[in-house]
């Protein structure tokens, strides 16, 4: 009565599997490819002689050539090196804003599961107060107050970045708390602090890192507009935005080497960080289908 | 008490606590400043005036009295209407703001329009052909168009169509040394085409990524199972289930990104030096205008809280399971 | 000839169960069956035996990350993708289990409309709610304001003006008081009466029995037995496999027996040898060296070297 058939079942997986190899390997390649190029551009701007920044008025206004990879600017400087040492700084502070940015949001996330309903309540509305003004507005706001400079960039990047991340953070910790060994614990007599210590941050950790990893790219963003408009890094400090707007002027002389290459520098260092932030995600997201 | 005034009478409270407390922290902000606000009113005629006119002019601002008395004043001003004079434009703040609200308004809802039905086709398109090139290819535009700088978008168009092109104007917000009477409807549209479109290509990505998850939950519903099931499929089967589904979550969030939107406008009118709301915030933080800058503040939650507030209106007004729910509760 | 026959089917997923690390796991992994016009079919098993995943197969509706093996064959043909995709809704139609099926933004009426086939879809589903004693009103209602029992007939109502000759009821009848569920079942039997195949997946022994014309025994991914309902009697002297015995005994009519061993225990084995050799009472050294290929009984078949 029955006719044993076989289909052939390596065919089916290739139609059905639209990824060659396991998207997991695939994101660990694509992230360390990411990190590479991001490790080779801060590399380039720290080991790339200042000298180049020199004035030297006879190699003026030329195009990129392989002497100078980005050309040179109305007073003969590198672009190259003006762009890598530029790259540098704005993600060194986007850095400091990010990470005191994820501190806040950690802070408050834990702080809002472990104190109760009233603490809650008081910081959902801090959050929300904080979501209510355009980032940019708040940044300028913050970076008047401290007069400019990069203090100011530092504290308007850490003031503004942290609610969605808290809210997430939040979440996770109420989860946590409402799980039975975190009852046990308190019933124990464990202290909050105890209780945050050993059982919220470690479990917290990777959602931490990687929330921070993927606040990099706007606090860079957000640091590069900030110094475009005029307010943030002295126009001395070779930051990228300052190269930006500097090369506004110039963009009706068809010298568009000073605008494209160090924006296009930018964005790659910028994507770089979110690719790192999204692939870390996905590898951590463990006993997950295989699934687009 | 039905139930929209309960709704209206929960936003209400909630905009003034919102208002009362960006007010408090925005003063409090300033007050601790080092930046002095007469220094940054006279600017370059520091030298030429004295200390006597300086403090005149402390006077004139009221910027001798305590802070607490300064924002009690200000409060209770701004409760009848009056802002303040800005600075640097010497007029009304509320009237600098409602002018060049004008400007923005036309130039974000533009952009918002753009960007809102760009990125919702492109994200329908992208989860329809989950894990095909169409799809790869969306992603991969939308996740760099997120990591590009938008005032960088804004020189580039900058230079391709207004410089390298020629054929749009390179900025301001109306053709220049033309008198006012004369300028046309048209003239405004040609100034305002390259800031919109850098502002839009802005906020294509967020719609669409949001677009493309909310259509994949969709399709991997039981409903959709069922429909696939039914022999339902393709263009069909996103008419029948997929828009009904994701219209609504993709207006939400369009709504709810006027805070993105607002600090777009910011760096495309700075780029383009359209004279809106954005290019005066830059100006009244550069040049140190107190009352502009508090206004602007104030303005700019206000316009972010009525995005939200839409958001909110639109649920009730449109998803048939909210709907349902407030009749049963007005019944009871 | 059977209008379907579902062949040594099995179905994979590949997931991760670490870092790095995949595993293939196979729900299903030897699903015979026949199904005949006329007739009511039971694939009856526990829950989480991979009943539900049958009804995706036979409509082409599995995940894409889902792998087949064995065959399907309809009205004789091989069931490819192409044809699925063409028999769906139209030939073969799905009753699901919840009104989760249901999509919740559009109204019942209009959701019966789109599964009409062959006619004026507003007529066919007007006439459909009459026969299903559906009100008018309930046309202008959406999902969330029916109560169970009226998604289920507006569910039956999208099966029967689709005019297909073969119905997959996933889960029809859990949870319903008795007189539902047997006017569920009456619906069936209609449908069977006017020459239509009709597929039940369920996990109620019962009712099935009560219910349907032939039965297939599914544990761990297997069907371990197919014969006509009427063999379950008594104290399921006429039943092959001791799975089938085990299940039908413990029904409460017949007396609660709980078998000694625990027969899900075995889901996750591999190798050779019987996959049931280590909770089964008759399990001798054959069991354990050599898996049981079909035999033929009076009326059916199944999977057993000890019977």
């Amino acid at each position: 009565m029955t006719r044993v058939m076989f289909d052939s079942v390596a065919r089916l997986q290739t139609r059905s599997a639209v990824y060659p190899i396991d998207y997991k390997r695939r994101s660990l390649l694509i992230l360390l490819t990411a990190a590479a190029l991001l490790m080779m551009l801060i590399m380039a701007g720290w080991l790339t002689n200042p000298d180049a920044l020199s004035v030297q008025l006879d190699q003026r206004n030329l195009p990129p050539s392989f002497q100078h990879l980005f050309g040179t600017d109305w007073l003969g400087r590198d672009m190259f090196v003006r762009v890598m040492k530029g790259l540098l700084l704005s993600i060194q502070t986007g850095l400091a804003g990010a990470v005191c940015s994820a501190m806040i949001a950690a802070v408050l996330g834990i702080a809002s599961a472990l104190f109760g309903r009233q603490a809650d309540r008081i910081i959902t509305w801090l959050t929300d107060l904080f979501l209510s003004v355009p980032h940019l507005v708040a940044l300028i706001l913050v970076a008047f107050v401290c007069g400019g400079g990069m203090k100011g960039i530092v504290i308007g990047i850490a003031l503004t970045h942290w609610p969605a991340l808290a809210r997430l953070i939040r979440a996770e910790a109420m989860q946590l708390m409402a799980a039975q060994y975190v009852q046990v614990s308190r019933r124990l007599g464990r202290s909050l602090f105890w209780i945050a210590r050993r059982h919220m941050l470690p479990h917290l950790l990777p959602q931490l890192t990687v929330g921070l990893i993927l606040l990099f790219p706007h606090a860079i963003l957000h640091e590069a507009a900030v110094t475009f408009i005029g307010l943030g890094l002295p126009p001395h400090q070779p930051a990228i935005g300052i190269i930006l707007s500097e090369s506004m002027r110039y963009l009706s002389s068809g010298m568009w080497w000073l605008a494209v290459l160090p924006g296009a520098a930018l964005l790659a260092a910028v994507r770089a960080f979110d690719v790192i932030g999204s692939h870390t995600k996905r590898l951590l997201d463990s006993q997950q289908y295989e699934r687009l | 008490m039905p139930g929209w005034l309960k709704f209206a009478f929960g936003k209400s409270v909630r905009l003034a606590a919102l208002l009362a407390a960006v007010s408090i922290i925005t003063f409090v902000l300033i007050s601790f400043s080092p930046v002095d606000p007469v220094r940054a009113y006279i600017g370059a005629d520091m030298m030429t005036v004295g200390a006597e006119q300086r403090l005149d002019i402390a006077v004139y601002w009221g910027l001798d009295q305590p802070p607490l008395e300064r924002f009690l004043k200000w409060v209770s001003s701004m409760i009848q209407g009056d802002f303040g004079s800005s600075m640097i434009y010497r007029e009304p703040v509320a009237g600098v703001i409602a002018e060049r609200f004008w400007y923005s308004l036309s130039l974000m809802a533009a952009a918002w329009l753009l960007s809102g039905l760009i990125g919702f086709a492109a994200g329908s398109a992208a989860a329809m052909n989950r894990g095909g090139w169409l799809d790869r290819v969306i992603q991969w535009v939308c996740y760099t168009i997120a990591s590009t700088p938008s005032f960088w978008i804004g020189m580039l168009l900058l230079m391709v169509f207004a410089v390298w092109l020629g054929w749009l104007p390179a900025g301001l917000g109306v053709p220049a040394g033309v008198a006012a009477e004369q300028v046309t409807i048209a003239d405004r549209i040609r100034h305002m085409v390259l800031p919109a479109a850098a502002l839009s290509i802005a906020g294509i990505s967020a719609v669409a990524l949001h677009t493309r998850q909310k259509l994949i939950d969709i399709l991997d519903s039981d409903f959709v199972l069922y429909a696939r099931a039914k022999g339902e499929r393709g263009w069909q089967l996103y008419r029948n289930h997929g828009l009904r589904n994701i219209a609504l979550p993709a207006m939400t969030l369009q709504l709810a990104s006027f805070s993105e939107l607002f600090g777009g406008a910011v760096l495309a009118e700075q780029v383009f030096t359209y004279p809106g709301l954005g290019h005066a915030t830059v100006e009244a933080g550069l040049r140190g205008d107190v009352p502009l800058l508090m206004g602007l503040v104030l303005f700019s939650t206000l316009f972010v809280f009525t995005g939200n507030t839409a958001a909110d209106v639109l649920y009730r007004l449109v998803d048939p399971r909210i709907r349902g729910h407030e009749n049963d509760s007005r019944n009871v | 000839m059977s209008l379907l026959q579902v062949e040594n089917l099995s179905i994979s997923f590949a997931r991760y169960a670490g870092w790095l690390r995949r595993e293939i796991i196979m729900p299903v992994r030897q699903l015979d069956l026949a199904l005949q016009a006329g007739e009511i079919t039971a694939l009856v098993g526990a829950s989480g035996s991979g009943k539900s995943l049958l009804a995706h197969a036979i409509l082409g509706i599995l995940p894409a990350n889902a792998s087949l093996g064995g065959s399907i064959l309809y009205k004789g043909e091989k069931l490819t993708a192409a044809r699925q995709a063409k028999l769906r809704g139209k030939d073969i139609m799905l009753v699901p289990q919840s009104v989760t099926y249901l999509d919740p933004l559009m109204r019942s009426g209009a959701q019966v409309c789109l599964a009409a086939r062959g006619g004026d879809p507003r007529k066919l589903q007007r006439a459909a709610f009459r026969r299903y004693r559906l009100d008018n009103e309930v046309e202008q209602m959406y999902p969330h304001q029916l109560s169970g029992g009226m998604a289920r007939r507006i569910m039956a109502a999208s099966a029967f003006v689709s005019g297909a000759c073969m119905i997959i009821a996933d889960e029809p009848t859990p949870g319903m008081q008795a007189e539902d569920a047997a006017e569920t079942m009456k619906w069936f039997r209609e449908l069977a009466d006017q020459g239509h195949a009709v597929l039940l997946i369920t996990h109620d022994l019962e009712a099935a029995v009560a219910g349907a014309d032939r039965i297939a025994v599914m544990n761990a991914g297997m069907t371990v037995e197919w014969l006509p309902a009427s063999h379950f009697s008594d104290k399921g002297e006429r039943l092959q496999h001791p799975y089938s015995r085990a299940l039908w005994n413990s029904l409460p009519a017949n007396g609660f027996y709980v078998p000694q061993s625990d027969w899900r225990a075995v889901s996750s084995r591999e190798g050779p040898g019987c996959p049931f050799a280590s909770c089964c009472e008759l399990a001798a050294a054959i069991c354990r060296e050599e898996q049981p290929g079909m035999r033929e009984g009076e009326r059916g078949w199944v999977r057993c070297h000890a019977s």
